[in-house]
């Protein structure tokens, strides 16, 4: 199918992109990788009239660390964290979590920031920055602001943009003492959207209490969903079977799964269950220091 | 054992696929690579219900649309009288919907514009009004007294489209009264779609001057299509030229003659001008020849140690709202009678009920001959039921039911005579080469320990090459095939074929076929199709027919140039006919060592130094009108390992043994069976085209209907054995759809299988990981 036609404009700064998106409002849509808009586009269901490339935006290029935060900036794909070899040891959940996303082509142009941006529930990142308790960077005409992540997702496919701004970053704390992190997903078919998706983040102190703990839930609601009863209970606990097994039970307890062609919601809800076990599991061996072959 | 294309004697041989150099480098070309000067584009507009009254139609605002040549809707066509076609299965279809829509999706207008994009800009712009009506999608329920009828063409005011029967309904009657034990099973086969990577499409290009019109469509049958065109349009038939250009994919889906073709013919006659129409995804998925759709209820009569006595099968067959099957005119149901399968019955009676419903017509048939798919995997299932309900292993249970080798020809209780066989044969090979007893052993000691792995069987027989005159055509037309081959005087040859290829690698076999008739190399003979203006009249590829009733043509053509090939060698030899001798590549004269002449000499001779009085030239024609069918059949077997905790279910290995009579290019035969395993792969565990309620479609393109890709499918393992036809001329019975025939029973048996333990005889396709898992947590099993 062919997409209605529309404008399209390349800034090369972050102001002239704002500047724009008074102009034009609601008229206008900001294109990344366009893995989401450029098919939405072709089927008619977005018709935007004037398109903004960031492409051209040095600033939003690339990831590095900041004093407290890695940030990866808007135009970083998600190969590029799929291949980041510097990141395994200190963020292992993003690589865990990219490959899953989609196919190659995808990964070579679709951005982390965009995932975000389009707010759809079976977004992958989402989930993962969720476990990451992760920070958007937006900017707008009134310069920019940071969104907690929690706060980040309003409604399916509605973020907490306002018309005229930007997703510049996302800001992914530094963890402490040991990390571990799994990304476990079921799909219908390889590179498919989740049947149900869970992003596992562990960080274990030195006296082998977890120090972090974080649950993104994918495809079980209308948005992302965070995991808040099993990161509460695993607070300060240390990984046993015990513990595990009960944080599981509690994952699929903030999870608001619908029954579709992929699965009923007890089916959705038992499988995070599933995965919780299998994620802290794997998790707990590998900061144990047995090798997890996967 | 690997032959280059210019070596001799290629029979039989792994020879490199002709047609490969131009798809690897991306130099295929299909119908939408072809621009004519001055086309035009046109898009077509289609109903949102699944059955409304259509109160009105503006075309008002598109007309007036930048690049807008012409809309046409139904009532254009009704002044016309092409407001419906006929369809192959003795239904008639419309074209472009006039006063009711009958399926989502449905043809309602078309627009034609300059550009592609202003066609479907322009095609926003048409204003139709419709009152929505009752809808029924569930076949059972169309045929209760009190369900709208659909139909309001048909004379008949029921939603029953056919009833059709084979057996003996007394004697099968009579052998389940008195059967010691009789199984029975619902058994659904889904509605699928065969979802070629290049969807249907043509350029319709009439030209006023001469009067012709040549129409490239992406076709499987284009001397067919020709026929119906001239028949439906009054164009006279040699004043049309069908070509069919690389087609990206077939599997039946580009079988039969879709409203957009029509309306493209219209378009290109009314404007005098190249009109090109190429479908979306969408559209082929929603709209073009689905198949399957079958509700099966089999019971099969058996003795207490598993023998078989009887089989009884009724269907409900969904045909949607135009009966589109593409199948021989005295078949509404295909060849579903296979329906007995490898197993020697005493007697069987096969029942079909045709019924419409507001979805998209059809149904194709998705690699396979006709119905024979849906005919396969449900003995083949229910086959397994009753190996679990006498207590005998699966694989014994075939063993004591299989036809025997020496029954052969065997006539079938439902009509068919078998041309040939070994079945035990092929399933001791399959059993050998997968470790079978070792299997069982370790499924054994899992079920022990709580885990779930199953081993899945299905010995298929399929039934192909359509066919003979006396029995077999479509729209009247008999589905003989036919070659010509024309050997030029450096001894190079062109051959041409009414069949045409979309992946069979016809360019390369076919070759063979010639390369080994006449002593030549693959290399020296090209083959053409798909051009019905200089290749002789066939019916087309589909139904593993082409090496049937093509490669047959193109065997005994070539041994007709011989003949007379034989006569010129002799003048060159100095001989006498009876004196000269073939030896494959070469005549020479008997007792005369050291003299011989090849096939190249021999066509040099042909226009230069001929026999007194004997015609120049070295070429023929052959229409070969197959003596009976032919019946592959092959031994597979699925294992697969569940996941508890998810449903998941992961196929660790999948071994194909075919038997396809004799093999004319191993490696091709291979990639046939991959890319049909893959398919089989795809409808047991991926694939549905389900409604809604209102008649929605919802798999409306490949995001859920799913398509599976390398990183889906298991490792394929393959392996033959060779039993000829013999009645073939070179013994082949061709290969291209057992896979996806035989397939999907050995998966889901392997499944059924696994979760035996549990109690389970039966899991409707597509087995989604939700099914499993539903199963496991009903026995309480977790993880």
């Amino acid at each position: 199918m062919f997409p209605n036609s529309f404008e399209y404009i390349a800034p090369k700064t972050l102001m002239e992109a704002i500047e724009l998106l008074k102009q034009h409002g609601y008229d206008a849509k900001v294109v990344a990788g366009g893995q989401s808009l450029l098919p939405m586009m072709k089927l008619r269901v977005a018709a935007p009239s004037i398109l903004i490339d960031i492409n051209n935006i040095d600033e939003l290029k690339g990831w590095r660390n900041e004093s407290g935060y890695l940030r990866i900036g808007a135009l970083t794909r998600h190969a590029d964290l799929e291949h980041s070899e510097e990141l395994r040891e200190q963020y292992p959940l993003l690589a865990e979590t990219a490959v899953w996303i989609a196919d190659p082509l995808v990964r070579n142009l679709g951005t982390v920031c965009g995932s975000l941006a389009h707010a759809d529930p079976g977004s992958d990142w989402g989930a993962a920055m969720l476990a990451l308790h992760a920070q958007v960077e937006v900017a707008g005409p009134e310069g920019k602001r940071q969104v907690p992540i929690d706060d980040f997702f309003v409604d399916t496919f509605t973020p907490a943009l306002e018309e005229t701004e930007i997703v510049t970053a996302v800001l992914v704390p530094t963890p402490v003492g040991r990390v571990g992190g799994r990304y476990l997903k079921i799909e219908r078919k390889a590179g498919d959207f989740a049947i149900a998706g869970l992003a596992v983040h562990v960080s274990l102190a030195s006296d082998g209490t977890v120090a972090e703990a974080g649950f993104g839930i994918c495809a079980c609601g209308p948005i992302p969903l965070r995991g808040k009863r099993a990161e509460e209970y695993l607070l300060g606990k240390k990984l046993t079977p015990e513990t595990i097994e009960a944080a599981s039970r509690l994952v699929p307890e903030d999870a608001e799964p619908a029954d579709d062609l992929r699965g009923s919601a007890e089916y959705k809800r038992d499988v995070l269950r599933v995965f919780a076990k299998r994620g802290l599991s794997d998790i707990a061996k590998e900061l144990q220091g047995e090798v997890v072959l996967r | 054992m690997a032959l280059h294309q210019t070596e001799l004697r290629p029979l039989g041989k792994c020879v490199g696929r002709k047609e490969d150099p131009r798809f690897i480098r991306g130099k295929g070309r299909y119908v939408d690579d072809i621009m004519l000067p001055g086309m035009l584009y046109m898009y077509l507009v289609r109903s949102p219900y699944a059955h409304a009254r259509i109160k009105s139609i503006d075309t008002s605002a598109a007309l007036q649309a930048p690049g807008v040549k012409l809309v046409i809707t139904g009532e254009d066509l009704e002044a016309m009288n092409l407001a419906w076609i006929p369809t192959m299965a003795n239904d008639q279809q419309m074209v472009l919907a006039t006063g009711k829509v009958l399926y989502q999706y449905q043809e309602v207008a078309a627009v034609i514009a300059e550009t592609r994009e202003q066609a479907v800009d322009a095609a926003q712009l048409i204003d139709i009004e419709y009152e929505p009506l009752p809808v029924v999608v569930d076949p059972f329920k169309a045929l209760e007294p009190d369900a709208p009828i659909l139909r309001e063409d048909r004379e008949k005011k029921s939603n029953h489209v056919f009833h059709w029967e084979a057996g003996d309904r007394e004697a099968t009657e009579e052998l389940f009264r008195n059967a010691p034990v009789v199984v029975k099973k619902d058994v659904r086969f889904q509605r699928v779609h065969p979802a070629p990577l290049e969807p249907c499409g043509c350029i319709a290009d009439y030209n006023p001057s001469t009067g012709k019109l040549t129409w490239y469509v992406t076709s499987q049958a284009p001397h067919a299509h020709r026929t119906v065109l001239a028949m439906v349009s009054g164009l006279p038939e040699h004043q049309i030229r069908v070509i069919s250009p690389d087609v990206g994919g077939g599997f039946g889906n580009k079988v039969p003659i879709y409203p957009g073709y029509v309306a493209a013919v219209v378009a290109s006659l009314k404007l005098g001008k190249p009109v090109k129409w190429i479908e979306t995804r969408t559209e082929n998925i929603t709209s073009t020849g689905f198949a399957r759709d079958y509700h099966m209820t089999c019971e099969i009569a058996a003795e207490e140690d598993g023998r078989v006595l009887a089989l009884r099968v009724k269907t409900i067959a969904d045909h949607g709202a135009f009966d589109a099957a593409a199948d021989p005119s005295k078949f509404p149901a295909g060849l579903f009678s296979i329906v007995t399968g490898s197993y020697d019955f005493k007697e069987a009676l096969v029942e079909v009920d045709g019924v419409y419903t507001n979805k998209a017509p059809g149904g194709v048939a998705y690699r396979c001959s006709f119905r024979v798919t849906e005919a396969a995997y449900l003995i083949e299932r229910v086959m397994d039921v009753l190996a679990r309900r006498v207590g005998v292993d699966p694989a014994e249970l075939r063993k004591r039911n299989f036809i025997r080798k020496e029954q052969f020809p065997y006539k079938s209780p439902t009509g068919w005579t078998y041309d040939s066989g070994d079945y035990e044969k092929t399933l001791a090979l399959a059993l050998e080469k997968i470790g079978y007893e070792e299997l069982r052993k370790e499924q054994a000691e899992k079920r022990a320990r709580g885990e779930f792995m199953g081993i899945g069987i299905s010995t298929f027989t399929e039934v192909v090459g359509a066919g003979p005159s006396h029995t077999f055509d479509i729209m009247g037309i008999k589905m003989f095939d036919s070659a010509q081959i024309r050997i030029h005087p450096t001894g190079k040859v062109i051959a041409r074929l009414g069949v045409r290829h979309q992946g069979q690698g016809h360019e390369t076999t076919f070759a063979q076929i010639i390369a080994e008739e006449l002593g030549l190399s693959t290399d020296d003979v090209l083959i053409e199709e798909g051009d019905t203006d200089n290749a002789p009249y066939g019916l087309g590829t589909y139904a593993s027919r082409s090496t049937p009733t093509a490669g047959g043509a193109a065997a005994l053509c070539a041994r007709r140039i011989r003949d007379k090939a034989k006569k010129i060698a002799a003048h060159l030899l100095e001989v006498g006919e009876e004196d000269v001798v073939w030896d494959g590549v070469s005549f020479s004269a008997k007792g005369l060592p050291g003299k011989s002449v090849t096939m190249k000499d021999v066509a040099f001779a042909a226009y230069t130094n001929l026999p007194e009085g004997m015609e120049p030239g070295l070429e023929a024609t052959y229409y070969y009108d197959p003596p009976n069918l032919t019946f592959p059949h092959g031994a597979y077997i699925a294992v697969v390992d569940i996941d508890k905790g998810t449903g998941a279910v992961k196929v660790r290995r999948f071994l194909a043994v075919d038997d396809c009579g004799t093999v004319i290019n191993p490696m091709i035969v291979d990639g046939q069976v991959h890319g049909g395993l893959t398919e089989g792969f795809a409808i047991a565990f991926m694939q549905d085209i389900p409604f809604d309620d209102e008649g929605n479609c919802l798999a409306p393109n490949w995001m859920d209907y799913l398509v599976p890709t390398a990183l889906d499918t298991p490792h394929w393992e393959t392996d033959r054995t060779v039993t000829p036809s013999p009645h073939h001329p070179i013994g082949a019975k061709g290969v291209g759809e057992s896979p996806n025939v035989g397939s999907p029973a050995a998966f889901v048996n392997a499944v059924v299988d696994a979760l035996a333990p549990l109690g389970v005889e039966h899991i409707d396709m597509p087995i989604f990981p939700w099914k499993v898992w539903q199963i496991l947590r009903e026995h309480g099993v977790t993880e």
